[in-house]
């Protein structure tokens, strides 16, 4: 089975790289972005059966750090 | 006073860190790999900086999780003074051993200069050798020095007196313009300026000499 980890800044939280690449868009001439946000996505291939809640132990212990991020993880 | 210096993979103030200890400290500290499961019995344990791990995931990250940090957390929880500059400081707030996190610098560019430091805290361990209020310059070099932290954590970090060392002007975009802060009980010191790299005239001053001062003088 494969797991995606999509890993936030919290709401709250600075994001000077999203703020830089809206910027960006804005000055290639993208009419109409309000915000921009980056994230991380990380992909795990897992053996079959891996359980819920030991994903989500790996995004509390290392994937996502919970002071400042948030994370969901969508298993395929 | 031993002490020893924790050494990552990408870890590029190591050695300084180990000078400015033998210097002051005038023993040779320990240098101590990161996949060792024990820290020696040492009287300082200090985290370089650098970029562990080539800064994978997030500065500081991996580093948290190597054999060497589960000891060097317990050997905090149970009172060894620990000294985490740059690299360190991430590493320490990633272990959980000091509040918030570092962050990419709100302007995006790495930082390598001297900056003013107002210490706000002489009371520490690591700070004792300073006059409260006193504006010393020290250099910095970082990526990932944007101190975060929510308002509740800053308020409490204030109100303690846990700010040691706060940035004369913005340097980084940090709230509240940390620079240096300790933990609870006080034996926990990470800062994202490198006292290590002032501790000879020959280097352009003296003003991270008193740092360690302070530690021989608080620990002996």
């Amino acid at each position: 089975m494969k797991a995606r980890v999509y890993v936030t800044l919290k709401n709250g939280v600075l994001d000077p790289q999203g703020k830089a690449i809206h910027h960006a868009l804005e000055a290639l001439g993208f009419a109409g972005v309000e915000d921009v946000r980056q994230g991380k996505l990380i992909e795990l291939d897992l053996a079959d059966g891996t359980p819920p809640a030991a994903i989500e132990d790996m995004c509390r212990k290392l994937l996502a750090n919970t002071v400042i991020e948030n994370f969901r993880v969508e298993t395929v | 006073m031993k002490s020893a210096v924790i050494v990552f993979p990408g870890s590029n103030c190591d050695r300084d860190m180990a000078v400015a200890l033998r210097e002051v400290t005038g023993q040779e500290p320990l240098m101590v790999w990161h996949r060792e499961s024990r820290v020696p019995d040492v009287d300082l344990i200090a985290v370089p900086g650098g970029f562990s791990y080539g800064d994978y995931l997030r500065s500081g990250a991996m580093a948290a999780r190597s054999p060497v940090m589960q000891d060097v957390v317990r050997r905090a929880n149970a009172g060894t003074p620990v000294l985490g500059v740059c690299n360190g400081f991430q590493i320490l707030t990633e272990a959980g051993l000091l509040p918030g996190a570092l962050m990419r610098n709100a302007n995006l560019s790495f930082v390598c200069r001297d900056v003013d430091l107002r210490v706000e805290n002489s009371q520490t361990a690591f700070s004792s050798r300073y006059d409260a209020g006193e504006t010393i310059r020290i250099p910095v070099a970082h990526h990932d020095g944007n101190y975060f932290a929510d308002d509740e954590t800053l308020d409490r970090l204030e109100g303690e007196g846990r700010v040691v060392f706060r940035y004369a002007c913005a340097v980084n975009g940090s709230r509240r313009d940390i620079a240096g802060i300790v933990n609870d009980a006080g034996n926990v010191l990470g800062m994202m300026p490198h006292p290590e790299r002032l501790v000879q005239p020959e280097q352009g001053g003296t003003d991270g000499r008193r740092l360690f001062e302070g530690l021989v003088a608080a620990i002996g």
